[in-house]
């Protein structure tokens, strides 16, 4: 086993100065030599799998966190479990697309261990990332070159791709935290700051080893979430092939202000589709202001994947994404609130 | 009685709990790699990274350096490794590619192994191994460049003999004149059996013996392949494996692991444990080759079959010629008039294809009850018709079947489904958003048989002990055995001991085949009639003997005693105080019809011998019809099945509960082949992708719904002396139609290539 340093945190500010004293500031986050841990259902087994080597885990999973309504809507501790947000009856009743996108993920056993800051930050699930004997993937090991593009890419993403890499984010949760306009709140080596959850994570681009706009040795403490018309006809559909346990191929996270028929305003994310939690604009900007049926849930539909572009294996993402975001438009249209 | 446990029938046996249920649930029962070894070390593969090429370079430098380990294993200093032949017909090694390199043949070939003082000492060493390649381009399936196709005419096979392929009448001129026809392509993908216990061996020498614990499904043909690997006597060799944890085929050959671990625990002189990583099951072992299939059926407008036309294509290695060659099992199946079959293999830089779960009929039943169902929906007519139609106790052939209850299964299960209220026009059937598709299939399996011993004895106690090798691979082995002991010696079942998968028991088949019961269940009969004929005839006979002057053809073993018609009757224990004697016991020897008289000791050597199928006098199967139901969401296209009912006849059933179970689990994994399982293949480096039970899918709970067993009374004295057919291998064949016919009906979209997905449903 490659040895490694064991740190717990009971503070937050204890574990900054631990991941800092331990930690090499140059590299990117996922790259650093200190990583914090949470439930450790993601780090844990990329380091079984020699994809990450840290060489200090900071132990971040103890720390106090609570699910609170407050002035600014909902505050998500960082480390509140999985689970317990999604059984939580506040989340359940006024965020319904939160509590969905927590209770489609992954197993009730992975649920109850993992927390809701290392729930965003979970690594892609492309076949190559995950497997050290393919030589080439630019996330893993930039410059190397990308195996997915010309290999098996079912699984992979359409919308935000670049040609250095293709992998698709895989969580639920993140697609209604950017739906809900959420913040993030952090603490970092130089202190506390707030962004915009959208700002989170990055598009590839040529350096798809940079997941995220966090510091090194920046920990994630809580997520907001504003209160709105919306939050409470807001839902999630996750489409896969099988039941349950299982990232989604095509998802969506619809969020709706209704006036009788018409959309006053929409907020729609898009999950299994993209390389990031990915908002989809041009989908509420057609479907705003317009009466909601068939047609126009198909047009903001259209436009949500006008610019996607598919690979060998992928390519029915395209519909299939179509189709899972205008069911889930009228069937958040249909909701009895 | 629960569901779990069905109330018997008639010609069946007790529901009995499992022998092992509760040294599994409570931990005691131990597995291979649970055994304990003193001082251990840890050995971790090192797999190749391309499927075809050469090693150039072998940097050990910084895999050395890790603290504790002991000896790294390369092509380099394992030459003295004897290259044991291909086990073409069972037995034997699962694969000709054993060496560590420098060629490389298929992905995640073995090509070093690491041996520390820990596990994650010799886990960092592989990691830090450098293995340089010289790469060829590989050739990874039916579609790659550099593949190449022979006639699978001559390969020799488990269970079949075939030296032509069959064929009867003019299949292209009836077929040219039939009223209807149907004429398509299926296929079925990549699987593997992925059995949650892993590819586990631990070996420990004591001097020039050697003790191997491994999860084995035929420890004498392991004990023999390994001998001559390692090069020494089979009598030295001694294997254990008395739990299974899964196998269905993967553990049933010797891997090229094994003898490697043997090897390394003798340089390193002490016992040395392994155990794979998943990933590393898919390329160590063996799995279900891709298949595809051209199939071409007529009929008149009746529906009655005038010519059934099947060629198969299957992958398989380079060197290996694995073949499961389905047409030798589906042409016997109905009346079809016309027959023409033939197989194909396409060599591929791949791994070597195994025994998997019913390896022949599955992907062949699946294309042959899919283009029935085509033909039904050309013809206009109910699938069940079109099945009764063409049933009947001869195939084309003329040979008859020993006992054939097809239809009896359709109409019980067409009748607990509701058959009756499908509306055959597809896309008619709706439940709000979802479309509902019904539609059906046969299940069918060829009824094995082969040699085996055992050892029964009875004590004056009334406790009997059971020993034989074969393998309780989770099919209920232990119980049924237990049970079959039980009522000839006329004791409680609980009094049985029964002690299975170990060299030292007389030799047993391997768990393959579906053939355990029938062989196994015949040698006890044996061993327990000559413990009665002893017992029955110190009985009747000496001084005192109450039953004595009663003819030893009218005492029977009962509860204890011998009792005779007349009712009079002597306890087991007074009964062995007057013969002087505390304990009887008795080895017998089984070789069944139609098997060649050295069988038994063939099976020593670790060969096993198939009779039966269609390979007999008559046509020995078990069959089975399969409904379910499907729903299709008619906007994302998702495929869920929420409701199979399978009615099954195998012969005597002897206990309704690990039946039931055994084919519950059966209809699961059909499902799971119709929509969820498919190893999928990197085409250009011809590498698996998917090799891990998060992305490799099979059904959580969440999929698997209402699932009704029937079991349909049968008698079959023809198959063998116990009167079972075999039935671990015949529930999940034909699901994977059932369900894609289902789809067609839902849909009107007809798939024809597994698994049915989403893709293929959106157009
Ligand atoms: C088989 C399987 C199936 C799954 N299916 C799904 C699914 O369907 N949908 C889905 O959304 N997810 C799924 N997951 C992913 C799972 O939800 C994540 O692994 C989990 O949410 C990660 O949380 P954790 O607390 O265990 O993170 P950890 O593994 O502890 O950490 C993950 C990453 O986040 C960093 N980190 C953790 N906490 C903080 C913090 N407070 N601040 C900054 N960095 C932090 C760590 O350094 C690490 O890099 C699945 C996982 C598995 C193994
Ligand atoms: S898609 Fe991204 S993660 Fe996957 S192989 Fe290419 S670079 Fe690596």
């Amino acid at each position: 086993m490659r040895p490694f340093l064991y740190e717990r945190a009971d503070q937050p500010e204890a574990a900054v100065i631990a991941a800092r004293i331990q930690g090499q500031q140059q590299a990117p986050p996922t790259a650093a030599a200190a990583q914090f841990i949470a439930g450790g259902t993601t780090i844990l087994d990329l380091m079984k799998l020699d994809v990450m080597q840290p060489q200090t885990l900071v132990n971040v999973g103890k720390l106090p966190g609570t699910i609170e309504m407050s002035d600014q809507g909902l505050r998500l501790g960082a480390s509140v479990k999985m689970a317990e947000a999604a059984e939580n009856e506040i989340v359940k009743r006024d965020f319904p697309v939160i509590a969905q996108a927590l209770q489609l993920a992954a197993s009730q056993q992975i649920r109850n261990m993992a927390s809701l800051g290392g729930n965003v930050l979970q690594r892609t699930r492309c076949p190559y990332f995950r497997d050290v004997s393919y030589s080439a993937c630019n996330k893993r090991n930039p410059g190397s070159g990308c195996s997915a593009l010309d290999g098996h890419n079912r699984n992979l993403a359409i919308l935000g791709t670049s040609d250095k890499c293709i992998a698709s984010y895989p969580g639920d949760f993140a697609q209604a935290l950017i739906a809900l306009d959420a913040q993030v709140e952090t603490l970092g080596p130089n202190g506390g700051r707030s962004l915009a959850f959208a700002d989170l994570h990055k598009e590839p681009g040529d350096t798809p080893n940079i997941e995220t706009q966090l510091q090194p040795g920046e920990l994630i403490s809580a997520f907001v979430v504003p209160t709105g018309a919306w939050t409470r006809r807001s839902l999630y559909l996750k489409i896969r092939d099988r039941e349950s346990y299982e990232f989604a191929l095509a998802s969506a996270a619809i969020a709706l202000d209704m006036d009788g028929q018409t959309v006053r305003g929409s907020r729609i994310a898009l999950g299994g589709v993209a390389t990031r939690p990915w908002r989809a604009r041009e989908a509420e900007e057609t479907i705003n202001g317009q009466t909601l049926n068939d047609e126009t849930a198909r047009g903001a539909a259209e436009a949500a994947f006008r610019g996607a572009k598919v690979y060998s294996h992928n390519a029915f993402k395209v519909e299939l994404g179509r189709r899972t975001l205008a069911r889930a438009l009228l069937d958040a249209g249909r909701m009895e609130i | 009685m629960s569901a779990a446990a069905p109330e018997p029938k008639a010609n069946m046996g007790q529901p009995v709990p499992r022998y092992d249920a509760r040294e599994k649930v409570t931990g005691v029962a131990r597995y291979a790699s649970d055994q304990q070894v003193s001082q251990p070390a840890f050995a971790f593969l090192v797999t190749s990274a391309i499927a075809r090429g050469d090693i150039t370079s072998i940097d050990e430098r910084g895999a050395r350096e890790v603290p504790g380990v002991l000896d790294i294993f390369t092509h380099r200093n394992t030459d003295d490794l004897t290259q044991t032949k291909y086990g073409q017909q069972g037995g034997g090694a699962s694969t000709s590619i054993q060496g560590l390199g420098p060629e490389i043949r298929h992905d995640g070939q073995i090509v070093a192994m690491v041996v520390a003082d820990t596990f994650e000492n010799a886990r960092e060493a592989a990691y830090r191994l450098k293995i340089g390649y010289s790469e060829a381009t590989p050739s990874a399936s039916f579609e790659s460049a550099g593949t190449e196709m022979k006639d699978a005419n001559g390969i020799m096979s488990v269970a079949t003999q075939a030296k032509e392929w069959l064929s009867t009448g003019d299949v292209e001129d009836a077929l040219s004149k039939a009223a209807v026809t149907v004429d398509a392509e299926y296929s079925t993908p990549t699987q593997h059996h992925n059995p949650i216990e892993l590819f586990t061996t631990t070996c420990s020498w004591q001097g020039d013996k050697l003790t191997i614990y491994e999860p084995s499904q035929f420890v004498f043909g392991l004990k023999n392949a390994v001998a001559e690997r390692i090069d020494v006597a089979p009598d030295n060799i001694h294997v254990v494996s008395p739990y299974v944890g899964g196998a269905f085929g993967s553990k049933a050959q010797m891997t090229p692991r094994t003898g490697l671990v043997a090897y390394a625990a003798r340089k390193v002189g002490r016992p040395v444990k392994l155990v794979a990583t998943r990933d590393q099951g898919y390329t160590i072992s063996t799995y279900r080759a891709e298949t595809r299939h051209h199939v071409r059926l007529g009929s008149d407008r009746d529906g009655r079959l005038v010519a059934y036309s099947h060629e198969g294509f299957e992958i398989t290695s380079r060197p290996d010629s694995y073949s499961v060659k389905g047409t030798e099992e589906t042409a016997h199946l109905y009346s079809f008039g016309a027959v023409a079959t033939k197989v194909n293999v396409v060599h591929a830089d791949r791994n070597t294809p195994g025994f998997m779960r019913s390896p022949p009929v599955v992907p062949y039943v699946y294309a042959l009850e899919s283009a029935l169902d085509e033909l039904a929906v050309k013809l206009r007519m109910d699938p069940v018709e079109l099945r009764r139609k063409n049933d009947g106790m001869k195939d084309s052939f003329g040979k008859e079947w020993s006992s054939r209850s097809l239809m009896t299964c359709y109409d019980q299960a067409a009748e607990a489904f509701g058959w009756s209220k499908r509306n055959p026009e597809p896309g008619s059937m709706r439940d709000g958003e979802w479309l509902v598709g019904w539609g059906c299939a046969t299940a069918v399996y060829p009824t094995h048989n082969a040699a085996s011993a055992a050892r029964v004895s009875l004590r004056s106690t009334g406790e009997a002990l059971v020993q034989i090798a074969v393998h309780d691979i989770g099919t209920g082995a232990y119980t049924v055995i237990g049970q079959l002991v039980a009522s000839e010696l006329g004791v409680p079942v609980e009094k049985v001991r029964v002690e299975l998968g170990d060299t030292l028991l007389p030799a047993g088949p391997v768990a393959g085949g579906s053939v355990t019961t029938a062989a196994a269940g015949s040698a006890v009969l044996k061993a327990c009639a000559q413990i009665r004929t002893r017992l029955i005839g110190g009985a009747s006979s000496g001084d005192g003997a109450p039953l004595a002057g009663v003819p030893d053809g009218q005492i029977r073993l009962r509860e204890g005693r011998a009792v005779a018609q007349d009712g009079r009757s002597e306890e087991l224990a007074k009964l062995f105080e007057r013969l002087g004697q505390n304990q009887i016991e008795e080895y017998a020897e089984f070789v069944p019809a139609g098997a060649s008289s050295n069988a038994m000791e063939r099976l020593y050597q670790g060969k096993p011998t198939f009779v039966g199928g269609s390979n007999g006098e008559k046509l020995m199967y078990s069959l089975g019809a399969e409904f379910v139901e499907v729903r299709v969401n008619q906007r994302t296209r998702e495929v869920r099945c929420p409701r199979a009912i399978g009615a099954f006849a195998a012969g005597r059933i002897l206990n309704t509960r690990t039946t039931h179970s055994q084919l519950m689990g059966g209809m699961i994994w059909g499902i799971a082949s119709a929509l969820h399982e498919k190893t999928e293949l990197d085409e250009k480096r011809a590498r698996y992708v998917n090799d891990n039970i998060a992305e490799y899918l099979i059904p959580v709970n969440a999929d698997i719904r209402d699932i009704d067993i029937i079991l349909v009374p049968e008698i079959d004295n023809e198959v063998n002396p116990v009167g079972v057919k075999g039935l671990g291998e015949l529930a999940n064949v034909g699901t994977a139609a059932a369900v894609a016919n289902a789809v067609y009906h839902a849909t009107g979209i007809r798939i024809r290539d597994l698994p049915v997905r989403i893709e293929a449903l959106l157009a």
